[in-house]
């Protein structure tokens, strides 16, 4: 059943929808708009099934919403996409995926290509910098403006990585961002990085991999070989799964995913919803959600005590939302879509309880039970990882100037350690200036800078709230000169 | 899992929910002169977390950190009860209360941030820290804060609720 999901009445986001296009669903017209995602369109007309799988046939719909997790999975055309990293066009054939995808029917024009003399464009550039989030944006802005030439690439189709969808006010230092609207510093940082000459944003780019001839970029099926002097890594982290009973439900989706078709698309993910995870990113969720007129039946949490800080808690308290402690999700109830999350206690070893077993009924269930650093490039870059489970799983080992044991090869923000914006940003301008002090030598104006930022970051991780990360950092830090 | 932090008060750790007393024994509840007086500030900001938004945002200089992580100190003498820090607050934990009116109803400030804003004179649902309903306020003031952009509602409620009625429910 088609029916409109879009958010029309939003406290603070007025989304501003552009040109009306018309696609095709399987053979029903469905209106959407340009700029937005087509996963976003076909979740917005209530299509919650996007594919099926081969060998069992059980539907999918999106999660992660940022072209990870392949679960949107659809044909265009006839060619298989993942529609939440794939802009709406005017007139396109959609059809759910059955089964394993068809090759695209240009592919050996594509390996023809690539096994010619010389297939790709080479560009040389002083700093290249993989991640458009906080910490990207940071470091490009110190460098570019200090004449450094600088290529910013990411793989969405906008900038800001997950700062564009916050809608909750910062918080940290007046003097930084605070006080302001997550997608607000966004935007108003997206602004200040178009105007410098020197910087050249690639959206829509993926970093494929590391070679003896540079770093191959993949913008929009374009092929294009960097070659730079220094790197900066910064692509974030990836959302966790839950393994419970019918995780695979359309219905089931990431907290980032909701966030991204909600604050970002104007996409109400669900009615009735019951969060998993009490962390900061469980309870900004579930705020988020009431900003957006949806009905959040209760943020469900395995440990005995809350995760996240006591006032985001204490936000989602006053409006009536239970937070269930030692709880966890164990099944999903449905066929096509949630009906319901199924419940239980869990003991002092995480395991659920029986007899304890309690039915919510719902139709989304998000989860928020961590990230992981999304170290793929490091690691291609030969750079040193531990695991460290404060940090999020396999972490990079750097000093403290973010420096990895690969000389002119960066680290920062949630890829280095999940931790939080203000944090990434000041990781990004660390970076930012060891880099021009290894360019241009330490000039005083640099090393300043540098010592202020890295006195900020310690101040900022002073907090019994970041206890955590401070024993994590312990296990990656090493030297520093 | 977590390592539980000793310095973290542990009971609103499982609730959510801050008990009047923990507020009094932090020394944030204004002595009965003062509270008699006018308006002033009320912060239920219990945790050492970083952020310093409330001393920035106070134009008397009435809130004092020594580092951004500490709990924020706030002199009632000082604060006028103005409201600009609860328009800003990224916790929502600041209120202004004001038992200063002859009779039974007082005025209370809060941040709001859901829906659409009630309009001046409109009746709203009272919340307390549980979303329990407590009774019915009546909306006096309306505004949106530009650097927030969240909205700052003053409401007239009954004096019994000040220390209590924490959010509103708009009703539409
Ligand atoms: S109410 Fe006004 S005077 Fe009092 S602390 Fe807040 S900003 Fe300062
Ligand atoms: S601005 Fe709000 S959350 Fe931040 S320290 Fe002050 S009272 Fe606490
Ligand atoms: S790849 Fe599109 S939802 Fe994950």
């Amino acid at each position: 059943m088609l029916r409109n999901r879009r958010i029309e009445s939003h406290p603070i986001l007025h989304f501003q929808r552009g040109k009306e296009v018309t696609i095709f669903f399987e053979g029903t017209p469905i209106k959407a708009f340009e700029g937005e995602s087509l996963a976003a369109a076909l979740y917005a007309s209530g299509i919650d099934v996007f594919r099926w799988t081969p060998k069992l046939g059980r539907p999918r719909g999106p999660f992660c919403m940022v072209g990870k997790c392949g679960s949107c999975m659809v044909e265009v055309n006839g060619v298989a996409v993942r529609s939440c990293i794939t802009p709406v066009r005017e007139g396109m054939n959609i059809r759910r995926l059955r089964g394993l995808p068809t090759l695209p029917k240009n592919l050996d024009r594509m390996i023809e290509k690539e096994n010619s003399d010389n297939p790709f464009e080479e560009v040389k550039t002083d700093v290249l910098i993989v991640g458009g989030g906080p910490a990207g944006m940071a470091a490009s802005e110190v460098l570019a403006s200090n004449g450094m030439n600088v290529f910013l690439v990411d793989d969405q189709i906008r900038l800001g990585g997950q700062l564009i969808k916050q809608t909750h006010i910062f918080f940290g230092s007046q003097e930084l961002f605070a006080g302001k609207r997550g997608f607000r510093i966004a935007e108003e940082y997206e602004a200040k990085l178009r105007s410098l000459k020197n910087l050249h944003i690639l959206l829509q780019t993926t970093a494929i991999g590391v070679f003896k001839e540079g770093v191959l970029l993949l913008n929009k099926g374009k092929g294009l070989i960097i070659k730079p002097k220094y790197v900066v890594l910064s692509a974030g982290a990836f959302e966790n799964y839950l393994l419970f009973e019918n995780n695979d439900l359309p219905g089931v989706m990431g907290a980032g995913g909701a966030q991204t078709l909600m604050n970002l698309y104007g996409v109400l993910p669900g009615r009735e919803v019951v969060v998993v995870g009490s962390g900061n990113v469980g309870l900004i969720i579930t705020y988020q959600l009431l900003q957006a007129g949806a009905k959040v039946k209760a943020i469900v949490e395995a440990a005995p005590r809350i995760g996240g800080w006591f006032v985001h808690a204490a936000k989602v308290r006053r409006y009536g939302v239970p937070i269930l402690l030692r709880h966890t999700v164990i099944a999903a109830e449905g066929k096509d879509r949630v009906r319901a999350a199924i419940i239980s206690e869990v003991d002092e070893r995480w395991e659920p309880v029986k007899g304890t077993e309690k039915r919510i009924e719902c139709d989304t269930i998000l989860l928020a039970v961590g990230l992981t650093p999304n170290t793929e490039l490091v690691r291609q870059f030969g750079v040193k990882t531990v695991y460290v489970p404060e940090l999020g799983g396999l972490v990079p080992v750097r000093n403290k100037y973010l420096e990895t044991n690969i000389p002119n090869v960066f680290v920062a923000g949630d890829v280095a350690g999940v931790e939080e914006a203000t944090t990434a940003f000041i990781e990004g301008w660390i970076a930012a200036y060891s880099i021009l002090i290894k360019e241009k030598g330490p000039q005083s104006q640099y090393v300043k800078k540098r010592n202020e930022y890295i006195r900020m970051l310690d101040e900022y991780r002073s907090s019994p709230v970041s206890a955590r990360v401070r024993s994590g950092l312990r296990h990656v830090e090493v030297g520093g000169s | 899992m977590d390592n539980p932090d000793a310095s973290t008060d542990s009971e609103v750790k499982v609730t959510g929910v801050l008990n009047p007393d923990k507020l009094k024994e932090l020394g944030y509840i204004p002595s009965k002169q003062r509270l008699l007086k006018g308006p002033v500030a009320i912060f239920e900001c219990v945790e050492p977390i970083p952020c310093n938004v409330c001393v920035f945002s106070c134009p008397f200089k009435a809130v004092v950190m020594d580092k951004i992580t500490d709990m924020p100190k706030v002199d009632f003498n000082k604060c006028t009860g103005c409201g600009l820090c609860v328009a800003q607050c990224p916790g929502q934990a600041i209120f202004i209360v004001d038992y200063s009116p002859k009779g039974e109803t007082g005025v209370l400030t809060l941040q709001y941030d859901l829906t659409q804003p009630p309009d001046k004179g409109e009746e709203v649902i009272l919340l307390d820290r549980k979303g329990e309903e407590l009774g019915k306020g009546r909306v006096l003031k309306v505004y949106k804060h530009k650097r927030s952009e969240a909205f700052v509602v003053t409401i007239e409620v009954s004096k019994e609720f000040l220390m209590n009625a924490r959010a509103i429910k708009v009703r539409r």
